[in-house]
Parts: structure tokens; sequence; C-alpha cells
């Protein structure tokens, strides 16, 4: 929709078309009580006009009747947004099992963005067409926020947590990205494109990039220099709790509650490792707070996500 | 009748007189002074904004320099000129005088209130002449507590005093009320603008203590670096924005409550009638200010806040819209049969209530979850609250301004250059901040410098818009003074309205009434005929 006059953004994705018609349902809401209003303001100060100096208003001081017609009418009406609303952003916050990973980095002021696969890219994302995407977004220092409106989808990358949001790309094409939260000096440099390609197009483009390794592979690398190896083996002999099949799993804690290991309990788990100790092992894990880069640690809580339980023995 | 008798006004003259009065009146105008001059500051902040947004590259300013204009445009209308505007003039002017008292509960306090606001102001400045500060008014963390190198400590400072002296005028408004009532004047008496102070007053007390703090512990993480807020430190950046917006949410509903408080006592006394439903319009001021305690993680549905905790704000949120629907409806009402009059207070009022009603219905597209993932964060919102503050607050706050000039000052204005300037601020207005919604939808967001060409369209009206808004504001400025000096005198009561303030001499007695007034009647008490009502 490229009029000089333009109302809406492109729709690309699986979910613009339901949020642009929420947004006209209540538009149509509010441009009916609107123009309803203005129209009785404006008819009752013509027609009632004051005609001479000492005219006062008919003594009528209210209705019960009319008072709970519009105390219950607009009660229902936004209760019928609310639970539209609420829906949409339930489904937004749910990424689908099967969607691919790619993880987005904001710092003052880019978006630093690796692929799966281990291609990487700046302020540009490439993804192929009718694939569900789901973006895990991390924050280097203040907070950012990655917005793309053509697939009307938003999320803030705050510092010190994980954070997702997962679209499904259904135009071809080249659409904004925008940092969505103020975070400085160059806040508003931090403009990006989202391109999407054909699944073929898309699979030709990471081949052409230059791939230091997939995520997982870099994590796993990881994983042995920072010697978290040592300690956290395939079996249950190491010093720490064995992360085959941690991922998603509920873990005891030392204090007894039960926590699911996700991925910012992962996350935490590595950064500030004496939050959330597991039952039956000693509070002996260094911190890495500060010592682990915000992309690193991705691909660390990849690596530990990719390590499933299938080889698994009984010890 | 003629009024060579003493008024607040000409007791003693000269600054001295004028700075160290305890008269509610005077200190009134020596609020109306200085939120003025506030006004006109961040107004020029604001014309640096739509000039720079007139082209797509940042061209103008520097993206610093931009940061800062619309941080100090923020920081300056909000803290220093409409949390203070309507309560600090109107309602120090007016709320004892239609309690029907001598002063306020506590003159002494209210001139306190006066000088931390003073202070809290020259801070502001202060921090002006040294670069000003980025952050934006909102002071999001961990940006403000230790990324930003501005003067951001010495900003907080600033709005840490001046929001002592809301504490203190809403608390000198309390007890008032309670307390110094006239004989006869019960509270379903009283009139509804005097209810929408009180709820104000609520909100300000309970609310400005939090965002004080909230503040405070911003400036220790900056200068004691103490993790509280940044995660390198320990501390949590989200917590910042619950506290803020346990605040600031409500401070909305200081902004707007006592407009809606103006609305009520104009569309009467323009109407000749009583205010259709008054408990329900009273009752709703207080549902606004309590509910509006509840729904600050509104503000936070896309910053990692349980989807769970959103829908318990989204849900209370669009309860808001209750109470506010129920007011406009009663106003709506209140114009059935009544008697109106085509005089410029009328003019804000219509104003009002059309900016008002996009203002407040634009509120449900954000409160509803999913769609607010498209609209927040983006111009639809900068539209939406400007509406609110701009559209509803400072366009009843100048029909009020119009509707007691005459008792506050006792001169008249230039009747048709007021109806000329009401409808320039509305055209204005609309043709300023309405493309941002559509802007907002596009997805344009928030606090950028630079935007992509397509968007250009919008802002080029924007910006047109807002120059006709600022020439009406303007005209306002030029003939309100110029009436000071010439403007005819006026009569006690030039509308013909009812209530306390219009039975004594215009400007009022240094206390207020030459006789101790007893009520015996309903506020709006219009009778037919016009045996009540004496013109003049």
């Amino acid at each position: 929709m490229s009029s000089s006059f333009p109302l809406f953004p492109p729709s690309a994705s699986s979910v613009s078309t339901e949020m642009d018609l929420l947004y006209l349902f209540i538009i149509a809401v509010c441009a009916f009580f609107t123009i309803l209003v203005v129209a009785l303001v404006v008819y009752f100060t013509l027609k009632y006009k004051r005609q001479h100096d000492t005219d006062v208003g008919e003594p009528i001081h209210g209705s019960i009747a009319l008072e709970l017609t519009w105390t219950i009418i607009p009660l229902i009406l936004s209760l019928v947004m609310f639970g539209w609303g609420a829906s949409l952003f339930y489904r937004l916050s749910r990424p689908p099992a099967d969607a691919m990973d790619v993880m987005v980095v904001g710092k003052q002021w880019m978006w630093k963005i690796q692929h799966p696969e281990g291609v990487r890219e700046i302020n540009e994302l490439h993804v192929p067409l009718g694939r569900n995407v789901r973006i895990t977004l991390g924050s280097e220092d203040v907070i950012h926020d990655f917005a793309i409106p053509a697939f009307r989808v938003k999320m803030d990358a705050v510092p010190g947590k994980f954070t997702t949001l997962w679209f499904n790309a259904t135009e071809l094409g080249t659409f904004h990205i925008y940092c969505q939260q103020y975070c400085g000096t160059r806040h508003s440099g931090m403009m990006g494109a989202v391109v999407v390609m054909t699944p073929q197009d898309y699979e030709a483009w990471l081949a052409g990039g230059r791939s230091t390794g997939t995520a997982v592979q870099n994590g796993e690398r990881l994983f042995a220099d920072l010697s978290c190896i040592t300690c956290h083996k395939a079996d249950s002999t190491g010093r720490g709790p064995t992360l085959i099949g941690v991922y998603n799993s509920r873990v005891t804690l030392a204090d007894g509650r039960t926590v699911v290991a996700d991925e910012n309990y992962l996350r935490e788990s590595i950064m500030n490792s004496q939050a959330k100790v597991v039952q039956g092992y000693q509070p002996i894990m260094p911190v890495f707070q500060t010592q682990i880069s915000e992309e690193n640690l991705m691909q660390l809580v990849a690596y530990i996500k990719s390590l499933k339980p299938a080889e698994k023995k009984q010890p | 009748m003629t009024q060579e008798r003493h008024s607040y006004l000409d007791e003693p003259y000269g600054l001295k007189a004028w700075l160290l009065t305890r008269d509610h009146k005077r200190i009134a105008m020596l609020y109306l002074v200085s939120i003025t001059f506030f006004f006109m500051l961040g107004g020029l902040f604001a014309a640096g904004i739509r000039l720079e947004l007139l082209t797509p590259k940042g061209d103008i300013w520097t993206a610093d320099t931009y940061n800062k204009l619309f941080s100090m445009h923020g920081v300056i209308m909000v803290f220093f000129f409409l949390v203070p505007s309507i309560p600090a003039t109107l309602g120090n002017f007016l709320m004892p005088i239609m309690c029907g008292a001598k002063d306020l509960a506590f003159p002494r306090i209210n001139l306190l209130s006066w000088y931390l606001y003073v202070i809290g102001g020259i801070i502001a400045l202060v921090v002006l002449a040294m670069g000003g500060i980025d952050t934006g008014w909102t002071f999001y963390t961990p940006y403000s507590s230790l990324s930003s190198n501005t003067n951001v400590t010495l900003a907080i400072v600033g709005v840490f005093v001046a929001g002592f002296s809301s504490i203190l005028t809403g608390f000198n408004f309390i007890v008032t009320v309670h307390r110094m009532r006239a004989p006869g004047l019960t509270w379903f008496r009283l009139p509804l603008f005097v209810w929408a102070q009180y709820a104000t007053s609520l909100v300000m007390i309970l609310g400005t203590p939090v965002v004080a703090i909230t503040l405070t512990l911003v400036a220790v993480e900056r200068s004691l670096h103490l993790g509280i807020f940044d995660p390198k430190l320990g501390g949590d950046p989200v917590l910042f924005q619950h506290l803020f917006w346990f605040y600031s949410h409500p401070a909305v509903y200081i902004m707007i409550l006592p407009g809606m408080g103006v609305v009520s006592e104009l569309v009467a006394a323009m109407a000749r009638k009583a205010i259709f439903g008054y408990g329900f319009v009273a009752a709703s001021s207080l549902a606004i200010a309590i509910l509006g305690f509840l729904v600050w993680g509104h503000h936070l549905f896309v910053s990692s806040q349980s989807v769970y905790a959103g829908m318990v704000f989204s849900i209370i949120t669009m309860l808001v819209a209750v109470p506010s629907a129920v007011k406009t409806f009663n106003w709506a009402a209140t114009l059935y049969k009544g008697s109106i009059s085509w005089e410029s207070p009328t003019f804000y009022i219509v104003g009002f209530m059309g900016l008002f009603l996009i203002g407040g219905l634009t509120g449900l597209f954000l409160a509803t979850m999913g769609l607010d993932i498209a609209l927040h964060d983006t111009y639809f919102v900068v539209a939406h609250f400007h509406y609110i503050m701009v559209g509803g607050a400072i366009m009843a706050f100048l029909g009020g301004l119009h509707f007691w000039w005459p008792k506050m000052t006792g001169r008249m204005y230039n009747e048709a250059l007021a109806k000329t300037s009401a409808v320039l601020v509305f055209v204005g207005f609309n043709f300023t901040f309405f493309p941002q919604f559509i802007l907002g939808y596009l997805g344009m967001p928030r606090r950028y410098y630079s935007y992509p060409d397509e968007l250009q369209v919008w802002n080029v009206l924007s910006s047109a818009g807002a120059s006709v808004l600022g020439l009406g504001y303007t005209l306002t400025f030029c003939y309100l003074v110029y009436s000071l000096f010439k403007g005819e005198l006026a009569p006690a009561n030039p509308w013909g309205a009812k209530g306390l303030e219009w039975t004594t001499s215009s400007p009022p007695p240094t206390f207020n009434f030459d006789t101790d007034p007893i009520v015996t009647e309903p506020a709006y008490d219009y009778k037919p005929h016009g045996t009540e009502v004496t013109v003049g």
C-alpha cells in the first residue's frame, strides 16, 4: 500500500489481517460513539441556544435508567475488546514448537542477528516465506525493542533476560525493523530491514553467508572453553548436575521449590549461579555475570537445549 | 454596584506583599504566572521537535539535541505545567470560595507549596542551562541510571522538590473540603469541581511519594552504583517501570480529573441547568481515581511482564473507560433542554468534548493487549496522550480560565477574539495530532529523530497543524494580558451562573465574602423565570 497518504503498513504476516480487523472493529465502535456524542452536543447547542438573558434550563436532574444504559453498554463493549485482544496476545506470546530459532541482540545502536546455521548479519534479517520464525531477544546494554510493523509484532529486548517473539511471513519483500524503545543518541539509527525470501532463495542465501559454526556448535565449544564440561558431565558423576534433558524439565532446588528449567532459568543459572541451586549440589559454580557476552550466552543456551536425553542410559 | 471597595488585588501592592502573601487567590495568580512561563518554554521545545520532523532526515538539530528537546518538553510540560495547572491555579483560587471559606485550611503551607514548585522549576532551568537531559520524561532504566551522561540526577532533584508542592496542595484541599465547608454545604451540595479536586488530591497524596522514591533510587544507582535497576549490578530494569507507572499512570488522572471538574461547572453554568446525574458524575471521579491506581501494568504489555498479569491490567483498564463514558454522556445529557449560552466558555467545552472523546476512546486501542503489540511506543501513543493532556486537560484549563477570568481579575476579555482562538486551538490541535494516530499504526516509533520517507506526508501535516495551534495559544495569551490592563470591568456574575463564587464581588475581597455564606440549596439550582438569576 504505497499511496501518497498511507493508512496501513504492508500486511505481511499470518497475524496482520487479524490485527487489522481488531483495529477496524475498535475504530468502528469508537467512531460510532464519537459521532453520536458530538452530534448530540452540537444539536443541543444549536437547538437550545439561549433566547433571553434570564432564561434557565429545564429542571431535569437525571435518570437511573439512562445511567444504567450508558454504564452497561460501554462495559460490555470494552469486555469484548478485552477478550479478543487478550486472545490474540496470548497466541502471539506462544511460539509454535516447529519454529526456527533466530537470535537477536540489541546494543547501542545496532541489531546483531544470528541464524541457527551460524550465519550472522547486522540490522538486516533474512527469513524464509511461510515458516514460523521464533526470535530470541537479548540486550547488551539498555532496553531496546524489536518491532516489525509489517508483521504486527514487537517485543522489548531487556538486559538481563531473554524475551521472545514469533511470526510467519506471508509476503515476499523488504520491510522495516524499528527500535521502539528509546535507547539513547542513535535510537532512530537502529532501523533495520527484514527480507522475506522464498525458501529456496533463503537456502541459497544461507549457503552464501559466512558461517562460523552453528549456534549449537559454538555453544558446545564455549561449554568446553569455559570448563563447564568439567563439572556438568554427561552422566551424574560430575560436581554439577548433568544438563542432558534439563531444558524444559522440572528441577528441584536446594530450598525444596521446583521450577521449570526454561531459557531464562538456564540464563540465570549461568550468569548468577547462586540464585537457584539444584537440590543435592553444592553452590560452588562461579558466577559468570559480566564475563559472557549476550551472544555467547545465547549460544550456550542453544547448546544446552540441544542436549536431548535420547542416548541417556540409566547411570 | 460600584466595586470601589477592597479586592484581594489591591490591598498592599508591591513585590514583597505578593511574595509573602498567604491569600489563596494571590498564590493562585503566582502559580498562573509561573506555569504560563513553563508552558511557553515547553511549547518552544515542541516547536523544535515539529520543525525537525518536517523532513525524514535528521537535519536541523543533532540527534543529541533532538533527544534533549523531547526530554525537556516532556519533563517541563508534565511536572511543571500539567500537574500543577488546574489544581494550583483554578483549584487554589476556587476551592475555598466554592466551600464558602475564607482561605484554604493551611495558608502558609499553600505558600510553601508555591515556593517548592519554584525551587523545583529553577533546578529544572539550571539543568537546562547545563545542557538538559536526554532520558525522556519517563527516565527508563538502565538508560537513565547508567547510560545517559546528562544531568539526570539534578533533574530528578527538581522533579522531587516539585513533587512535594503537589503533595502539599492535595493535602490542603482535602483538609479544606472536610473541615471548612460553609454551614449547610453538605457533601452532596458541593460543586462537582470540588469533587474532582478532592479525587485528584487523593491521587496526589498517594501517588507522588512513589515517584519521588523511584526517581531517588535512580539517582542512588547513578551516584553510588548500587544494583537496583541495572542487571549488570544485579538489579531489575523492569522494576523501575512498575514503580514509575504506579505514579505516572494515576498522574494522568491528576491532569485530567480537574479538567473534568471544570467541564462539569461550565456545562451547568452555560446551559443554566443542573448537571444530569450529579451523583454519578461525582462518584465517577472517585472511581477513576481509585481504578487509576490499578492499571499501571498496561504500560508493560511488551516489556516481558507475564501474560496473565497483562490480562489483569488490561481488564481493569477497560473498567476505567466506564466512569469516563458515564461523565461524557452526562455532560451531553445536561445540554438537553438547557438554555445554552454561546459565549466563549461554551466553545471550549464543545471542543473539549470532541477531543476528550477521541483521547479517551483511543485508550481502548492501547488497553486491548493484542492491538497494543502493534501500537505500543508508536506515535499512536503520542497522539492518544496528547488528546487527553492537551486536547482534554489544556482545553478544559483554557475553558475554565475564560469562565473564571472575570472573577479572578475583575476584567472582561475580548469575546470575539476568545471565540476565534478557541476555534484555532481546536482546528490546530486536530491537525497536529490526528495524523499521529495514522503514523502510529504505520509503525513510526516515538522519539525518532529521523524516519522513513513514506511517513513524511503525515509529519508535514502535523507540523503545519502545530503552527496553527501555536498561533491559537499566542492569541489567547495576548488578549488575556491585554484585558488585565484595558479590559472592561467585570460584574460580579457575568454569566448569570449559580455557585458561591458568583455571589461575591469580582475580584473577591481578601477574605472572599463580606458576610459568611450559608448554603440552603443544592448545586446548580437554576429556578425558572429568572427569579434567582441576576445578570450583572
